[in-house]
């Protein structure tokens, strides 16, 4: 693993919770004894096992609704619930993340795209998970999904279309404004003209290069003058002087909320582009910045990540369709980002998607509940009660003000149990509410 | 859910028109407390029985928004992509627009009545209506100078109400810090289920929801008081993490803290899904909610809910780079109908003197066509609806004539001398508190 110069690595102990952290940031929580597997790894060993797993494999029991199993090329949400279920059942977790991290980066919709030309994207983005940031730009371009959305096709040499040319520069590589102006905008559309598609009844198909709807003449981009194709055109931008820092920055910020320093940024870049604008050594070295491990600097889990971290965490798979609304109401259906700048990750929570995320939970409690009257006992203990709920989830650690309230609540509840009845009924009545309030406060929604 | 809230809900179902001087509701069987709040002419029903009395942030709510004044209401409607302003109103019989728009250039419509140059496209006659009536100020060319064609960042500017790409609180949400209260989350609704930065206050909390008829809160296996203290025991968490110096766990309380409020407050609307509100006038049928959750926000506001700004995002996309002649006339005749539909309702009910309703996008397009579509351009069209509306343009049309060096239209109004028109006159604050950089900017008559 590379020792970085310039960037400083954590040097504090690496327990339970440092592995809890790491695994919901850079997967999507921790399965029951996980975490306390990956601290004995200490932090490189944790780091290496994530970036290079040695098992890609799904575990657990295949995905079904109804029955039946999944059709996510073709029913609606099944396409959420495909992946989904990768999250809950990869063993390579971060592989998993890198290619939503990438989908949030490229954010391509099915608003405008056929779902199985969304899930061929899905393909792409997962070959390049920890790759190439560079091929990854010029697959991208060149990808049906993303050709219809940002008009790629409808961009040729005698009605040039900016879509595309304006946000691989603004959002993709450089920064708004930052390097390029409106006439680079203009003439990099021109170079990226070329591509085309035909459409049937079922469709956009035959998606394709044609030398004669490109434009063959010289154009001006960043003051270089040159008869420039599409490739080339995308390698100006990826070989920006500006893009290096912008990669670093951008990447870091779906790690860690706080802002990297400007030593941090300058290191990373310089990384990136000393490994020819790799991945991988770029997110070894965020993951193992003291900045991921530290107080104060918590993240609100993203709705798909808390929606599998929550199955992982009871050991559960997909065996619902709900989980496709549940996560569109909490915000965030995959293959579906709001625009092109992805999703807004500064505002995953307010009233409408804290109810959202209660309701997320009241699905993954609800198979589960305790029912006195079949049998399921619990004493009239708070501290007990509440120690009971926190086990469902995994035992996560949780703050002095959640526990108090917590407490408060099994305490109140307990204190109503008048008869002898009520006495045996009212404490397994409250496990069932305080498993919903432990997933709901605000300690198990970030990390 | 407490059972005095579905008698409460039952009685203010179907809520018909509030007009001052109206008799109570027949056949409820509710001893109403309705509390007429007039002021300005305006009717304000209060259903105060049951459960709601106990809430003490509904009843602080009300006061807070009598002692700020008139009870006004903005409804922020944003056109996301960057609407077309020369489809909406077309300069249809200028030879430099039909040669600029060989496939795109409208070729007839409804005249505008303040700009003979001008044509109402056919998709948009709701508005035309609206604006035969005096109540639509239209905005033919607004925007800033120096206009940023990336959406984000024009976008961004709209927001937040200043060219500052580092401001992090809404107009919106600094008007609330003024004009609101630390206790009313309702003061500022998102309708779309989550929550617009034209909103983000820095003190005041604020509220996003989905459906009114459908907020409540249930645990699998619980009822009796181990159900009945869940909400007040999220609540309690919620609080005490307010202010919290990490701001994701800050995020995360101000939602739980202020969640089972919002619940409380709609509780009169509906349970489980189902309204208990009519609206009061038809709105378009279809399968995007916006024209449902128009109608819903009429029923909030006719309940009586402490609102002072709520924000929607309008169906579909603007972003018409593509396909503009396919899908744009549909996207405008849902957005317009819906909006001409809420007005209704607010008159029937007796609210439209509370009302405006701002209708923006983050800019206009290019004047000349890219083959199907039009790309990103700078000053675009805006309006101002309502029947406190002054219903007269605030900026002309500037021709397409006199485009910028980038081909695109300029701008004859700024969006922030409307915002400080907004500030002063419809809110009561002061606009130099709420938008730094809009000093020397003028602002329009907004009202009649």
């Amino acid at each position: 693993m590379h020792y970085v110069v310039g960037v400083s690595s954590y040097k504090g102990t690496f327990g339970e919770e440092q592995a809890t952290r790491l695994l919901w940031r850079a997967g999507f929580g921790p399965k029951p004894g996980q975490a306390a597997e990956l601290a004995k790894l200490g932090l490189r060993g944790a780091i290496h096992s994530l970036t290079r797993p040695a098992s890609k494999r799904l575990v657990g029991p295949n995905p079904r609704v109804d029955g039946a199993p999944l059709a996510p090329r073709d029913a609606w949400g099944h396409d959420h619930l495909w992946w989904l279920d990768r999250m809950v059942r990869t063993e390579a977790p971060l592989v998993e993340r890198m290619t939503l991290i990438w989908h949030d980066w490229f954010a391509t919709s099915k608003a405008g795209v056929p779902q199985k030309l969304m899930l061929r994207q899905n393909a792409l983005l997962r070959r390049h998970a920890l790759g190439n940031f560079e091929r990854l730009t010029l697959d991208i371009t060149k990808d049906p999904a993303m050709l219809l959305w940002l008009n790629g096709t409808s961009n040729n040499v005698w009605d040039p279309n900016e879509n595309y040319a304006r946000e691989l520069q603004e959002l993709f590589c450089l920064g708004a404004g930052r390097g390029y102006t409106e006439k680079d905008v203009r003439q990099l559309a021109r170079a990226l003209t070329g591509f085309a598609n035909d459409w049937t009844d079922s469709g956009p198909t035959r998606f394709r290069y044609e030398r004669k709807r490109h434009d063959a003449k010289a154009k001006k981009i960043y003051g270089k003058r040159g008869k420039f194709t599409w490739q080339e055109g995308v390698k100006l931008v990826t070989r920006h002087g500006k893009h290096p820092e912008f990669f670093a920055r951008k990447l870091w910020g779906y790690f860690i909320p706080s802002a990297p320093s400007a030593a941090t940024v300058k290191a990373l870049a310089k990384l990136y582009v000393k490994s020819d604008r790799d991945v991988r050594p770029v997110v070894e070295a965020i993951l193992a910045h003291p900045d991921l491990y530290a107080a104060g600097r918590r993240m609100v889990k993203p709705p798909v990540v808390q929606c599998a971290g929550m199955l992982r965490a009871t050991g559960r798979g997909i065996d619902t369709a709900a989980w496709a609304w549940l996560c569109e109401i909490a915000g965030q259906y995959l293959f579906m980002p709001p625009n092109v700048s992805g999703w807004d990750d500064s505002r995953w929570l307010d009233t409408a998607t804290f109810r959202a995320r209660w309701l997320m939970t009241q699905h993954v409690c609800d198979p589960a509940r305790l029912d006195p009257e079949k049998g399921a006992t619990a004493p009239m203990d708070a501290g007990e009660l509440v120690k009971q709920a926190v086990a469902f989830w995994g035992d996560p650690s949780l703050s002095g003000p959640v526990r108090a309230g917590l407490e408060r609540y099994a305490a109140d509840t307990l204190a109503t149990a008048d008869k002898p009845w009520k006495q045996t009924a009212y404490p397994v009545l409250a496990v069932n509410t305080l498993r919903m309030l432990v997933a709901t406060s605000p300690d198990y929604l970030t990390s | 859910m407490n059972t005095c809230c579905n008698e409460h809900a039952r009685a203010s179902a179907g809520l018909p028109a509030i007009e001052p001087g109206m008799p109570e509701p027949a056949g409820t069987g509710l001893s109403r407390r309705s509390l007429l709040l007039r002021s300005a002419g305006l009717g304000l029903a209060v259903y105060g029985a049951g459960k709601l009395a106990k809430l003490p942030v509904f009843e602080s709510g009300v006061a807070h928004a009598q002692a700020g004044g008139p009870n006004t209401v903005l409804l922020n409607v944003f056109l996301d992509g960057g609407l077309d302003s020369l489809s909406v109103l077309a300069p249809v019989e200028d030879a430099t627009y039909q040669r600029l728009r060989p496939k795109l250039a409208l070729k007839d419509g409804r005249p505008f009545s303040e700009d003979s140059r001008l044509r109402w496209h056919p998709s948009v006659n709701a508005l035309a209506d609206l604006h035969a009536e005096g109540k639509v100020s239209v905005l033919p060319a607004v925007g800033y100078t120096g206009a940023d064609q990336s959406h984000f960042t024009s976008r961004h500017f709209w927001e937040v109400g200043a060219l500052d790409a580092n401001l992090r609180t809404g107009w919106l949400g600094r008007v609330l810090d003024r004009v609101g209260a630390a206790d009313n989350p309702l003061q500022g609704v998102s309708l779309d289920g989550q929550l617009a930065p034209s909103l983000a206050t820095a003190r005041n909390p604020v509220a996003a929801i989905d459906e009114p008829e459908d907020f409540g809160f249930w645990a699998p296996g619980a009822w009796g008081p181990a159900m009945d203290n869940a909400v007040p025991a999220f609540t309690n968490i919620g609080r005490s993490l307010l202010g919290a110096s990490d701001p994701a766990i800050a995020q995360a309380a101000q939602a739980a803290a202020f969640a089972g409020t919002v619940r409380d407050a709609l509780a009169p609307l509906g349970k489980d899904g189902k309204p208990l509100y009519a609206p009061a006038a038809a709105y378009p049928q279809s399968t995007d909610a916006f024209p449902k959750r128009l109608s819903g926000f009429a029923a909030m506001l006719a309940a009586g809910l402490p609102i002072r700004a709520a924000s929607l995002r309008a169906p579909g996309t603007w972003d018409t780079h593509a396909n503009q002649a396919e899908t744009m006339p549909k996207n405008l005749q849902l957005t317009f109908d819906s909006l001409l539909a809420f007005q209704r309702d607010l008159e029937a009910r007796g609210l439209a003197d509370r009302v405006l309703t701002l209708v923006w996008s983050e800019f206009g397009r290019r004047a000349a066509e890219n083959g199907s579509g039009t790309d990103h351009g700078a000053a675009g069209v805006g309006f101002l609806i309502g029947t406190r509306a002054a219903g007269r343009m605030i900026g002309e049309f500037p021709g397409v004539d006199k485009l910028d060096n980038q081909g695109n239209l300029r701008a004859t109004s700024d969006f922030r001398g409307l915002y400080g028109a907004l500030c002063g006159d419809w809110f009561g604050v002061d606009p130099a508190a709420v938008l730094p950089d809009a000093r020397g900017i003028g602002k329009p008559v907004i009202l009649k």
